[in-house]
């Protein structure tokens, strides 16, 4: 019964682990509620934006026409825009946005025919579809726990580059959408060409008809490139609180899973023990009563 | 019935004032001035000036470009990147002016319109700062950035 000590050293092996943990869950925890609050901030701006776009898509004329981003060309190259997390330890959550962008690059989302390359943002996404060859036309990676604008607008300068310059015809954004503190899921948001959204308080009554200045088609070109800006600025503020959350999850588990195993350990350990002890006094009393004979 | 004037930028709502006598933003046409029962207008905005009147206050903004919306006595301010006066960094905005000269010299055409950009944004910003110490910086408390 020298297994004792083998035990004893698995025990203390849980709770390490167990400490480094439930550190990890903590500073995920304080992470989530600062990237939620930002991801919450940023609302209001877009919300406004998207109200305008859709005055002006109703005065604007033939979206076809009216600008280079809202043309609708036929797709021979698909760019995706996989937004992931740099670092692991967050549970399901990079395995199931890489099965979701599989199912893009697989599927017939990407418009049936037609090349399809990406923009990885984040390490993990990066490293996982550069083992299948796909070409990236630019890979982005530590935009750090709460980018701002300014880290985000690389991005979407280089979509909008491509795509206005015809190197490719149709822009998505992969990234994991924040349902709620345990729930997140991978979703596909065609950003390229855009889309504008429907005029929403357009009643027909007159009463919102707008003065553009200078021009309905200037003022759209000035707003499409920051609404572009503004959908990735978003999309990455989101995934950055879905990843944190499902790290404090995940490491929340780990942390009562190794709990669990601890109190299993301790009580193998002090059976173990008792056992050691009983035979240790029956190889006593054994010997006493050899040497009474 | 007075104005409701926000300032929203992508990252943050900088104001919301409610009360507010008269709106002068820098459109891109040309600076234009806003009072109650204005007719629904979208505007795009150059770097410069925003100036907000209540009574007899005026309070000052830096705004790098971006719209502006009228709708029913309602303006909002979708800002690229907003500043209140007291929040502008004279020093950092003499240094961009600095850099944006220099890079104004060497460069070629492509840097070209960036570094008038930013030299035109490091211009405003000063010029917003020499109005807010020329009315004795300050004024009335009042349309004070809530974020």
């Amino acid at each position: 019964m020298a297994n004792t000590r083998e035990i004893r050293r698995r025990i203390r092996s849980v709770e390490n682990t167990a400490k480094i943990t439930n550190a990890i869950q903590l500073v995920a925890a304080s992470k989530m509620r600062r990237a939620q609050d930002r991801a919450l901030q940023a609302r209001p701006y877009a919300e406004k934006m998207q109200s305008v776009l859709g005055h002006l898509s109703s005065v604007a004329g033939d979206p076809d026409t009216a600008h280079p981003l809202l043309e609708r060309r036929e797709i021979n190259e698909t760019t995706v825009i996989l937004i992931t997390p740099d670092r692991g330890l967050c549970g399901g959550l990079i395995a199931n946005l890489e099965r979701h962008t599989g199912e893009i690059v697989l599927g017939p989302e990407a418009g049936g025919s037609g090349e399809l390359s990406m923009i990885p943002v984040g390490r993990k996404g990066g490293d996982y579809f550069q083992r299948f060859g796909i070409n990236f036309r630019a890979s982005f990676q530590e935009l750090g726990d709460y980018p701002g604008l300014a880290e985000t607008q690389p991005i979407s300068r280089i979509a909008i580059d491509d795509y206005t310059e015809g190197r490719v015809d149709q822009v998505l954004l992969v990234y994991a959408s924040f349902i709620n503190t345990v729930t997140q899921v991978p979703v596909t948001v065609p950003i390229l060409p855009v889309e504008a959204p429907a005029s929403a308080d357009d009643d027909g009554s007159g009463e919102s008809q707008y003065i553009f200045e200078p021009s309905p088609q200037e003022v759209l070109a000035d707003l499409l490139p920051r609404y572009v800006d503004l959908l990735i600025y978003q999309a990455v503020l989101e995934a950055a609180a879905s990843e944190q959350s499902a790290r404090m999850v995940a490491m929340r588990n780990a942390t009562d899973a190794a709990n669990d195993m601890i109190s299993d350990l301790t009580l193998v350990y002090n059976k173990a023990r008792q056992e050691q002890i009983t035979s240790e006094l029956l190889d006593i009393t054994g010997g006493v009563e050899a040497l009474k004979d | 019935m007075p104005l409701t004037l926000e300032i929203i930028t992508g990252e943050r709502r900088l104001l919301r004032q409610e009360d507010v006598d008269e709106v002068v933003a820098p459109g891109s046409l040309g600076e234009l001035g806003i009072l109650p029962n204005h007719a629904p207008l979208v505007t795009s905005l150059a770097p410069g000036e925003l100036r907000v009147k209540i009574g007899n206050g005026v309070e000052e903004y830096f705004i790098s470009g971006g719209f502006l919306e009228v709708h029913s006595d309602e303006v909002t301010v979708l800002a690229d990147a907003a500043e209140h006066g007291s929040e502008i960094d004279a020093e950092r905005a003499e240094e961009a002016r600095q850099r944006a000269l220099q890079r104004l010299d060497q460069a070629t055409d492509a840097d070209r319109a960036r570094a008038q950009a930013a030299l035109s944004r490091s211009l405003q910003r000063l010029r917003v700062l020499e109005h807010r110490r020329r009315r004795g910086g300050g004024g009335r408390e009042m349309a004070r950035p809530t974020g």
